[in-house]
């Protein structure tokens, strides 16, 4: 006796179907385990958080004070419980500063903003011939790589230019959002099982493209496709999600722009993200550098910077965890007619800290004016090594641009002996 | 899969299969070669026996032949000869031709920068005339679509998405507009790029330097960007040092360097009563005296003085001669400048994906061209032509090669430029949508573009309103050689839940899906009406089946399945591509 089975529904059309639905919602098997794995997660997973100061700081009122100098300012130094002095205005960032240390001398020749960026990024100076990544880019993919479950980009720009990822290319671009954790277009809505409806019937034309002959492109916009969906369903989301936290979490921080960035960073970074530029602007004080810093920038700063330090040790995760503080230059050491100071790259600095790195230090040291570094100097270069040792990316790493040009990894810098110990 | 075709069993099977095929009415065939095209062919005489000149001979005669005369009919005989003299070189066959759907969609995309419309691809297909496809091209030229993409095509290369600031872009693609739609010979174009002085909205040539000028470089990014762009050179490397794989010198980059020295950028401010503050005005580019020497470091650390110099025109530099018009004027001399055969390279390569050369602005003897003597020949012809660009771009996508499908047949694997290999045209290569493209195509696929009312300036803003997202989750800074997929997270969330996407599904009275279901018809003929106006075909037996169970999963609420089906239909690869 024949079986009448529907038109069209032998086994290998149904097994064709579960290959093609791959895009779609997960079953609750898939889900479950992503919730083994989510236990791997939380453990210990290298990352780097950036704080990108737009504008060029005074490093000189905050990091490197020179009290006996005409060109001291209005700032006094005070004692931290490093083997350093910094600025006044930064009393709760002094209470950690045995976990951070501060690069007293980088000096670089790009005083203008757009250049003075692209190098800080990438440690190249720009280019024609090239677009060099932006460090978040090289760790997205030298660290995102090798964790397969994170479902979300591994390279988050939180209100920051973070720049471009160049050579890397698109996949490890920066996954770019605003503090309040709201991204656009990611919300999943109520209705799932349209979701999967839709999906399907994309899934059946993507195919017949796909099986077209038509190269590779057809393929690589499938995969896309395939992680967008994976992000709006995906658990993980929740890290972007900086009102679940406390109150008192929030308030540590501070609730604007910069201090909840920092906070959405410590979740993406318990996520397994590997790379968070968290980004503040207002820093290019040409007129009144020191009431703005001391009513406006400083407060939020060293709030910020305190409370992320104390959170990711008290949580053991700052072993892990190495944090850069930079913006494209310094400024001048000598006050203009505003009371303001101007743009200035010979001479100025960069904090670094976490990570297993060596803290409460101050590496490099400038002149009593702060005009010159004394003895050697550093480059990006060299805080993006050191960065990558923190990390355990190897210092030989080459990439290759386009064409096919060897790229160092952080154009050859060294990482910093004071620092790596 | 063929052997041993004789031109009574072509004609028999073209009869056949073309009768066949438009009996059922349905496959992306019934639009290719006409009978009266068939019975054209059958008289052609069988060149000299092998089987795949004779398979070669059965894609070439369906070829729709290019009804031009004349000059331009000899150039695209040409054309055709030296690609299909590539092909033979490197013993591969050309795919098929493109059937007219597949190529419908193509031209516009490269002409007007959206998909064709759903009436003009019906009666398109429909069309019996064996030169429509060139009258098509004679068309779409005409068409203000035309004027809008290549204003967007070269706004981008010139000042690109986001210009910098203290430009305007509006200035920029006024300049634009009237060049595309004036059609102005390309020479005199670079001329006013190159040498532009003024007011960056009175003169909007001027912000082609302006973009370049943001920084105080001392002209370096004018010099690198004006050789590059318009000539196809590449000297930036030589800022530095001698070219590390041609015969340029690094002196050569500082000759050119010295043209730029007098350029100045003027940004104005102006007192804005209502917050009581300074504010930016314009921005002008003025001529300023430049009597220092220009100096360059070399690698040693000497300093070298250096002479404003064209290649090997030394130029007689006086306090009042104005050295960017003296560039450009050298730019554009004699019998075949570089920026002839760089305008045609780049023109090539916007509608094949691929230009002669990879970079398709590094060009010399380090790089040589695939195809050199046709490069060269095109050159000429253009400059005879009074650098005429429309007509450029008639004997470019008149010719066979425009005209062969995306698909890869059997016998042309090898011709893989996305793998490293050098193109050979003999199938089309499949490009990205750009994100204005696809902007305009959604317009187009929900019949928005119908709804008129907004002015140009006004619909231009809504574009460039929506792009500002666009831009960070789509565009990236190099201006890529397309073809492979630059698609990011962010660009495939925004076509799966962002606003415009979600407006062109809308349900909505008024709605372009309200449209559909409002017309009389089955779901049969309405799912092939937004294949054809996304997609530009039929579906397949297995899409319909796939639509028609989508519906009937939602039998009390059709709209909702049409809604996911043209969803489904806008978020696909195949709508996304341009092939």
């Amino acid at each position: 006796m024949r079986i009448p089975t529907p038109r069209g529904m032998n086994r290998r059309h149904f097994m064709r179907h579960m290959a093609t639905s791959a895009a779609t919602v997960p079953a609750m098997q898939f889900l479950s385990d992503l919730r083994t794995h989510a236990a791997d997660i939380k453990k210990a997973q290298k990352a780097c958080i950036l704080m990108w100061m737009g504008g060029g700081p005074p490093t000189i009122d905050i990091w490197d004070l020179k009290p006996g100098s005409k060109n001291g300012g209005e700032f006094k130094p005070i004692d931290t419980k490093g083997d350093l002095q910094i600025s006044e205005h930064m009393p709760k960032t002094a209470m950690q500063m045995d976990k951070l240390s501060v690069v007293r001398s980088m000096s670089t020749r790009e005083a203008d903003h757009g250049r003075g960026r692209y190098y800080l990024h990438t440690s190249f100076v720009p280019n024609p011939t090239v677009v060099h990544p932006t460090f978040g880019s090289v760790v997205s993919r030298e660290l995102g790589a090798k964790r397969p479950a994170l479902e979300i980009p591994s390279f988050v720009s939180v209100n920051a230019p973070s720049g471009s990822p160049g050579f890397m290319g698109a996949r490890h671009a920066p996954f770019v959002v605003g503090s309040n954790g709201q991204i656009r277009n990611a919300s999943l809505g109520d209705d799932k099982s349209r979701l999967n409806q839709r999906l399907r019937m994309l899934s059946v034309i993507e195919t017949n493209f796909i099986n077209s002959k038509r190269g590779e492109s057809p393929k690589s916009h499938k995969e896309i496709y395939q992680k967008a969906v994976n992000l709006m369903t995906s658990e993980q989301m929740a890290a972007f999600k900086v009102d679940e936290e406390s109150e008192e979490m929030k308030d540590l921080y501070g609730t604007g722009g910069f201090g909840q960035g920092l906070l959405m960073a410590r979740r993406l970074v318990e996520t397994g993200v590997p790379f968070i530029e968290v980004g503040m602007g207002g820093w290019d004080l040409h007129n009144n550098v020191f009431t703005t810093l001391r009513d406006q920038r400083l407060p939020q700063l060293d709030q910020g910077i305190a409370a992320l330090t104390q959170d990711l040790s008290q949580r053991g995760m700052l072993d892990d965890v190495v944090l850069v503080w930079m913006g494209e230059f310094g400024r001048t050491p000598r006050i203009n007619g505003n009371v303001g100071r101007d743009h200035w790259a010979a001479s100025w600095s960069v904090m670094v800290g976490g990570g297993g790195l060596k803290g409460g230090q101050a590496v490099g040291k400038t002149d009593r004016d702060g005009t010159r570094v004394d003895g050697k100097a550093y480059l990006p270069g060299d805080i993006w090594a050191t960065v990558s040792h923190a990390l355990g990316i190897p210092s030989k790493t080459v990439h290759r641009s386009k064409r096919g040009r060897p790229m160092k990894l952080a154009n050859g810098g060294v990482a910093i002996k004071e620092l790596v110990g | 899969m063929q052997s041993g075709w004789d031109t009574k069993r072509l004609w028999r099977w073209l009869l056949l299969s073309v009768t066949g095929l438009a009996l059922l009415g349905q496959g992306p065939f019934t639009d290719t070669v006409s009978l009266a095209d068939a019975a054209d062919k059958r008289s052609a005489k069988p060149a000299a026996g092998a089987k795949t000149k004779a398979r070669s001979r059965a894609a070439k005669a369906a070829v729709p032949r290019a009804a031009l005369t004349g000059s331009a009919r000899e150039i695209v005989d040409f054309i055709n000869k030296q690609i299909r003299q590539g092909w033979t070189d490197n013993e591969i066959e050309p795919s098929a031709v493109a059937a007219d759907s597949e190529w419908i969609r193509r031209v516009h995309l490269d002409l007007v920068g959206a998909i064709p419309p759903l009436e003009t691809v019906e009666s398109f297909l429909k069309d019996r005339d064996p030169a429509k496809r060139t009258k098509l091209i004679d068309n779409l030229l005409d068409d203000p679509g035309y004027v809008r993409n290549w204003t967007t095509v070269w706004s981008n290369l010139l000042i690109g998405r986001r210009p910098p600031r203290r430009t305007s872009r509006r200035g920029m693609r006024q300049f634009l507009r009237e060049v595309f739609a004036r059609n102005r010979p390309w020479n005199k174009v670079v001329y006013d790029l190159v040498s532009a002085e003024g007011h960056f909205e009175r003169n909007g040539a001027v912000n082609y330097m302006l973009a370049q000028m943001t920084m105080r470089d001392d002209g370096v990014q004018a010099t690198a960007k004006t050789t590059r762009l318009f000539m196809g050179i590449q000297v930036q490397c030589t800022q530095c040092h001698n070219h590390p794989f041609n015969d340029w010198k690094q002196d050569q980059f500082w000759q050119f360097n010295n043209f730029f020295r007098q350029a100045r950028r003027v940004d104005h401010r102006k007192y804005d009563p209502r917050s009581g503050r300074m504010v930016d005005d314009f921005s002008e580019l003025v001529f300023t005296d430049f009597s220092e020497k220009v100096f360059y470091e070399q690698r040693a650390g000497t300093l070298q003085m250096v002479e404003p110099k064209f290649f090997d025109t030394p130029v007689d530099a006086k306090p009042e001669t104005d050295l960017r018009k003296e560039l450009a004027r050298l730019m554009i001399a004699g019998q075949n400048p570089l920026i002839a055969q760089a305008m045609v390279n780049r023109v090539w390569g916007h509608f094949f994906g691929y230009g002669f050369t990879k970079p398709i602005d590094d060009m010399g003897p380090h790089n040589p061209a695939t195809h050199p003597e046709l490069l060269e020949r095109l050159s000429l012809e253009f400059v005879k032509a009074g650098f005429d660009v429309k007509q450029l771009i008639r004997w470019v996508i008149n010719s066979e090669p425009y005209h062969v499908t995306s698909r890869v047949g059997g016998d042309n694997k090898v011709d893989n430029p996305a793998a490293g290999e050098a193109p050979l045209f003999s199938h089309m290569y499949v490009k990205s949508m750009e994100a204005e493209q696809l902007y305009d195509s959604l317009i187009v696929a929900t019949g928005a573009h119908k709804a008129g009312g907004a002015g140009w300036e006004e619909s231009e803003q809504q574009r460039q309103q929506w792009l500002r997202q666009f831009v960070i989750a789509f565009g990236t800074d190099e201006n890529d050689e397309t073809t492979t997929f630059n698609g990011t997270i962010p660009q495939a969330l925004m076509m799966m839940n962002g606003e415009l996407v979600q407006k062109a599904t809308s349900a909505e009275r008024g709605s372009y899906l309200n449209r559909v279901l409002g017309e009389r018809g089955s779901d049969t003929v309405r799912i092939r009406r937004l294949f054809l106006s996304t997609l530009t075909r039929e579906p397949t037996r297995r899409e319909s089946n796939a639509a028609i169970q989508l519906i009937k999963a939602k039998k009390g609420d059709p709209v909702s399945a049409y809604q996911d089906l043209f969803w489904a239909l806008l978020n696909s690869n195949e709508f996304i591509f341009n092939h």
